[in-house]
């Protein structure tokens, strides 16, 4: 027990004297939740549109102003010239381009049907899909509008007279950063789990040092318990400055009991840390490394769920995603945080992760040799 | 095992693949003496001696290390050796005596113990005003004497050193020398890979290992009456000619 007292300090100094861990450990949390909150969103704001007017009617301008009040838009009115257009488009220095026909006003009040032209961008197609949703309520609401004063509607788009109205449960404002906030958490505690740890074991094999070790009578579990408490305890705190973080500046919800979010994550940093063991003992320099784990950690961030829907993936990928440890981690930090489940709701990720992590840990302290 | 003798290795074998790094090595080494291992770049001392250690594991043959088996009771061998090594490991951002605090703990030496000896280390090497700054800002000769120092802190049976004095000055070597001496003095029998053969003089017995062979073992006036040689240094150059000219 004093012998892993002895380790624990000499690597709680080490890390505290490292000039690139106290930016990682106090700054990343911060960084992190603002900049990825606010910017991986997938929210329509302030999109570029062009519309170009060729009625220049009353009804025609009604429309523009429409556009040019929606918080969604960022108008500009554009002669018709079609090269320019085009060009405006291949530049992006456009989004989407709404083109008025002549005789708009005129078809209308005749109750003709009339047809308005949309082009969009739509390399991004989950964007241009939005963009296409919003332009069309856009002109809904300005039908709407007219509807009482004319006798006749008919136009390609209709306001449908069935409606459901939704009511949005778990994150009832639809708020995209109560979504967000859980997956960056996620990425944030795993970071330091998987990359922290190896890097710190293999900085040891890297300077030479862990050969001193290795001549000493020191266990193999307290050298590695040494090794990794502090990265486990760095990791819980950094989850609880993040959620801070959320609950100050984003007003993240907080349902579900932080103990049970604290037990979750400590077995998710548990299992976290011994992935990173395992890269570890393969690894020589810390260069080898960092490209092991960013080839696995970009698979798994990317499949598990942080920002797309995992339901809605391939059911290979859903497979794949069974030994994807971030994967469980996301469900349960959303579901704790904006559902309010406890641990009894998810005894099969807690069971999953507790195999995992017993597996990952074992085959890594299994591997990891004194002597070779 | 003859109780004058700390280490006995007989017909020690290291492969790594096809490569045998150790061929068959066969030797002692008498209680606080100074074992000197010399051989050319490669020859396999480093191998040899991390086999001794316990951090490499023999393909074949019987080492027995302070009394101690090497395959069964390394852990123990562990507690009664000191090492240092080519690249003399002390943590850089540690400074010498949180470095010394940290060894001696876990060597298990009690921590009022370790107290009476880091001071009598500070006041025989006068380092107060070092003891306190970072292993990075020292120059190379005071690291390695630092090292020595941390290598035989938990008073081990036998020290071993892997090209301790590799890159100082004539003087600061010299001063290391003084270092070893005193060691033995207490008692400590200290195993020293070098390839300076002014060094290999101050030793009591040497071996010269040649491409993973012994080629000579003895006293160096043995080693220099066999070999008609002046110093250590001939005795090198015929050993590796007579070697080379094998080749040819």
């Amino acid at each position: 027990m004093r012998i892993l007292l002895i380790i624990l300090r000499k690597e709680f100094l080490q890390i505290f004297r490292n000039k690139i861990m106290i930016p990682i450990i106090f700054v990343m949390p911060f960084v992190q939740t603002l900049v990825l909150v606010y910017a991986a969103t997938f929210e329509l704001q302030n999109t570029n549109i062009t519309i170009v007017d060729l009625d220049h009617s009353q009804m025609s301008r009604k429309l523009g102003s429409k556009f040019d009040a929606s918080p969604f838009f960022d108008v500009e009115f554009e002669q018709c010239d079609y090269d320019n257009i085009d060009k405006m488009l291949l530049t992006e220095s456009t989004k989407a381009v709404l083109i008025i026909p002549h005789d708009f006003e005129n078809d209308m009040r005749m109750g003709i049907k009339t047809q308005l032209q949309l082009n969009i961008n739509a390399i991004d197609g989950q964007t241009a899909g939005l963009i296409s949703i919003y332009v069309n309520q856009t002109i809904l609401s300005l039908l709407k509008e007219l509807k009482p004063f004319m006798n006749k509607t008919d136009l390609s788009v209709m306001p449908a007279s069935i409606h459901a109205k939704p009511q949005f449960w778990y994150n009832a404002t639809l708020n995209f950063k109560h979504y967000m906030l859980p997956g960056i958490l996620t990425i944030l505690i795993s970071m330091i789990g998987i990359f922290l740890t190896s890097l710190n074991l293999v900085r040891e094999k890297e300077m030479g040092t862990i050969e001193q070790i290795n001549v000493t009578p020191i266990k193999k579990w307290q050298f590695l318990s040494g090794k990794l408490i502090p990265f486990w305890l760095i990791g819980l705190f950094d989850l609880a400055l993040g959620l801070f973080i959320g609950v100050v500046l984003f007003d993240l919800p907080i349902e579900g009991s932080i103990f049970s979010l604290f037990v979750f994550s400590g077995l998710y940093l548990f299992t976290a840390i011994g992935l990173g063991l395992l890269i570890s003992d393969f690894a020589d320099t810390q260069q080898q490394t960092m490209f092991t784990i960013f080839f696995f950690f970009l698979i798994f961030m990317l499949m598990g769920g942080i920002f797309t829907s995992v339901e809605s993936m391939p059911i290979w990928a859903q497979y794949v995603n069974k030994i994807n440890p971030l994967y469980y981690f996301i469900k349960i930090i959303r579901a704790i945080l904006l559902k309010g489940s406890g641990i009894q709701d998810m005894m099969n990720e807690f069971f999953a992760l507790l195999a995992y992590g017993i597996i990952a840990m074992s085959v890594a302290v299994w591997q990891y040799r004194k002597t070779s | 095992m003859s109780e004058d003798n700390i280490i006995e290795v007989e017909n020690l074998v290291k492969k790594f693949g096809n490569f045998t790094a150790n061929d068959n090595l066969t030797f002692t080494v008498k209680k606080s003496e100074i074992f000197g291992f010399l051989g050319a770049n490669g020859a396999g001392k480093t191998t040899a001696i991390k086999i001794l250690c316990g951090i490499l594991f023999p393909t074949s043959g019987n080492v027995i290390v302070a009394g101690f088996d090497i395959y069964k009771e390394r852990n123990i061998i562990k507690q009664n050796i000191g090492y240092m090594s080519q690249g003399f490991s002390l943590y850089e951002d540690l400074t010498v005596k949180e470095n010394i605090e940290f060894y001696a703990g876990i060597y298990g030496v009690k921590r009022k113990e370790i107290k009476i000896r880091l001071d009598e280390l500070v006041d025989k090497l006068q380092i107060h005003d070092l003891k306190n700054k970072f292993v990075k800002d020292l120059p190379l000769g005071w690291k390695q004497k630092i090292a020595f120092s941390v290598a035989i802190f938990h008073k081990p049976k036998i020290v071993f050193l892997d090209e301790p004095t590799s890159g100082v000055d004539p003087i600061t070597r010299r001063q290391f020398w003084d270092l070893i001496y005193e060691a033995v003095e207490s008692g400590i029998t200290v195993f020293v890979t070098t390839h300076y053969m002014d060094e290999a003089e101050y030793c009591d017995r040497i071996s010269i290992m040649v491409d993973g062979k012994i080629d000579a073992m003895g006293t160096p006036t043995e080693l220099k009456t066999m070999y008609k040689a002046k110093n250590m240094d001939e005795v090198f150059v015929k050993l590796a000619r007579k070697q080379t000219e094998e080749i040819k």
